[in-house]
């Protein structure tokens, strides 16, 4: 269909900025995976934002009322896939509260070192990315250079490198590897001959003693970067109460000045796992920052993740200290036909982008009646809308990529 | 305060016309409101001081039926649709659930959405929470802003969630199973 304007000189001197509508995405690079944003512009002033979402919807939550809770934990990984065993360990967490199953102490402390390893994945993305977002190339490089050995050491642990579904009810599915040949990657990292043997912990703590040592780097190329700070300090501010109001969870809200993580103030089967460990819960405002930064803006949200990184390190070594001398066996069996009370658990846990919840009800059946996942990017992303009003349209992307969503999460 | 206090508290407020029922001895004790209420309830809830339920973790609905005729016997409920909130307070670190019972049908004719005022305006994101449960679930919230689909096309017929919809054998010309 074209369109024929009768007379061309019109369009050709009418300079006025027009309102227009503006798609971007949902293949759009900068906005991580499948969200359309529409955006009603003035020349380069965005006066509304309105995401629309779905473009990944596969219904997991029906899919879950047909399943048995081991059958439904591959589909949590397909949520957030950036960090599939912090969904295994929710939704695991969720079901052992309902049939009330108590998960020995050696599997506790596996799942500290595999959840927080998973965190120290998953933030590596969101600062690579971000940096991406803003049109600098090499942090991305770095992150996922550094990740790669995290996915080495998942692929020793459970075969998988995305999808894990390697926490289950009842613990994990295997133990953790007595003898490794140490991953290529790290080999080369860390200056070693790449056919080394060696346990698995000692690998992971060869790495992450690598690792520290890197995160400076990080904060030389983004954090202290003069052109970062530009484009982030002052834009995007989510105001504490917003963020209560729109139930914005995890570094986002934690960006925004309210103290608060569900390790230390969640539910007591999700914290007993943190019990003893020593780690401190970054919150805005930091006295470091630079003199442009406001509470609550995109350099804020950035820095929390940058701080829980080198947390979720402390937390993962501590682990690997008690593993050894932990009680019990890894896992305790969840028979596929285990009936789930009439009852109904709702439980959220701390997970890399904010606090994931399921809501499970019970009808006696083997399968829940209802299966719902709470998704923590789906409330970070619904305040978009207020929070990008009135910018340019070159901090859209800067703003959306602060919250550091995934779509498989958000439309499950 | 714990469920049972919170529960104390709303009976005094509101007496028995407006909180109907609860369950104190669930994993997750809840208290059931009157559909034409929840707004009134869910506005105290927040604004109390002694309650500052400030956070909506979640809310969803649930379809309680059991379309194999063979397994209804057993299966324990009277066919209804349930509206569930998960609350708590980040100050005072405690929580509550809410849950609002409603007919599968309005006035019982297949097809009519049950209705229930919506607490948009009493949380923001009860908006995206409540577009995601009309869209799955199919509930209509009265007085919500942009009460559209979100997950699902806009074109899409039916409430994937309910448990008696049936699968589209097609959708503009993609064949399903």
């Amino acid at each position: 269909m074209s369109l024929q304007l009768e007379d061309a000189r019109v369009v050709e001197f009418d300079v006025r900025t027009d309102e227009m509508l503006v798609n971007m995405g949902p293949q759009h690079p900068s906005t991580h995976g499948v969200l359309r944003l529409l955006l009603r512009t003035d020349g380069e002033v965005v006066h509304e934002v309105t995401p629309h979402i779905g473009y990944l919807h596969r219904c997991a939550e029906k899919i879950g009322e047909n399943l048995a809770p081991p059958q439904w934990i591959p589909y949590t990984d397909r949520m957030d896939y950036l960090a599939g065993m912090n969904m295994n360990l929710g939704f695991s967490l969720a079901i052992e509260k309902l049939v009330k199953m108590e998960v020995p102490e050696k599997a506790m402390v596996l799942r500290v070192i595999i959840a927080e390893l998973g965190r120290v994945a998953s933030h590596l993305v969101g600062m690579g990315a971000y940096g991406l977002d803003l049109g600098t190339f090499s942090p991305f490089l770095y992150a996922f250079r550094e990740r790669e050995i995290i996915l080495d050491l998942f692929e020793e642990v459970c075969g998988a490198r995305l999808t894990y579904s390697y926490i289950t009810m009842g613990g994990a599915t295997h133990d953790l590897p007595e003898s490794i040949t140490i991953p290529p990657g790290l080999a080369s990292l860390v200056g070693k001959r790449n056919d080394l043997k060696m346990s698995w912990i000692d690998a992971t703590r060869l790495f992450l003693d690598w690792l520290d040592r890197r995160v400076s780097e990080y904060h030389t190329l983004l954090t202290r970067n003069q052109i970062f700070i530009k484009r982030t300090a002052g834009l995007g501010i989510l105001p504490p109460e917003m963020a209560k109001s729109y139930g914005c969870t995890g570094p986002v809200l934690r960006g925004s000045g309210v103290d608060w993580d569900l390790r230390r103030d969640g539910d007591p089967i999700y914290t007993r796992m943190y019990e003893g460990y020593e780690f401190n819960i970054p919150v805005a405002p930091f006295a470091e920052a630079p003199p442009e930064v406001v509470v609550g803006d995109n350099w804020c949200r950035f820095y929390v993740r940058m701080l829980e990184l080198v947390q979720a390190i402390r937390l993962c070594r501590q682990a690997m200290d008690r593993y050894p001398k932990a009680e019990g066996a890894y896992r305790v069996p969840y028979k596929m036909s285990t009936k789930l009370p009439k009852d109904e658990v709702y439980l959220e846990t701390e997970c890399p982008r904010g606090q994931m919840g399921f809501y499970i009800v019970g009808n006696g059946d083997a399968e829940p009646l209802r299966a719902r996942a709470k998704s923590s990017c789906f409330c970070n992303l619904a305040v978009t809308g207020p929070i990008c009003k009135d910018f340019l349209l070159g901090d859209i992307p800067a703003i959306v990529g602060s919250l550091d969503i995934v779509m498989g999460e958000i439309d499950r | 305060m714990n469920a049972a206090e919170i529960h104390d508290l709303l009976r005094k407020q509101f007496g028995a016309e407006k909180i109907v029922g609860a369950n104190m001895t669930a994993i997750d004790p809840w208290v059931e409101v009157a559909p034409a209420s929840i707004v009134e309830v869910s506005t105290f809830l927040r604004d109390d001081a002694r309650l500052q339920m400030d956070h909506l973790n979640n809310l969803c609905g649930v379809d309680y039926l059991q379309p194999d005729a063979k397994k209804a016997a057993k299966f324990g409920h009277e066919p209804h649709i349930e509206v569930v909130y998960h609350l708590s307070s980040f100050e005072l670190k405690h929580k509550i659930t809410l849950k609002v019972k409603l007919p599968r049908w309005k006035d019982g004719q297949a097809g009519e959405l049950p209705e229930v005022d919506s607490v948009a305006g009493v949380w923001g994101i009860a908006d995206w929470h409540e577009r995601e449960t009309y869209d799955l679930m199919g509930i209509r919230f009265l007085g919500h802003p942009n009460l559209c689909r979100i997950l699902c096309p806009e074109d899409w017929v039916g409430h994937p969630l309910r448990k008696d919809y049936e699968m589209p054998l097609e959708y503009h010309e993609i064949r399903g199973r």
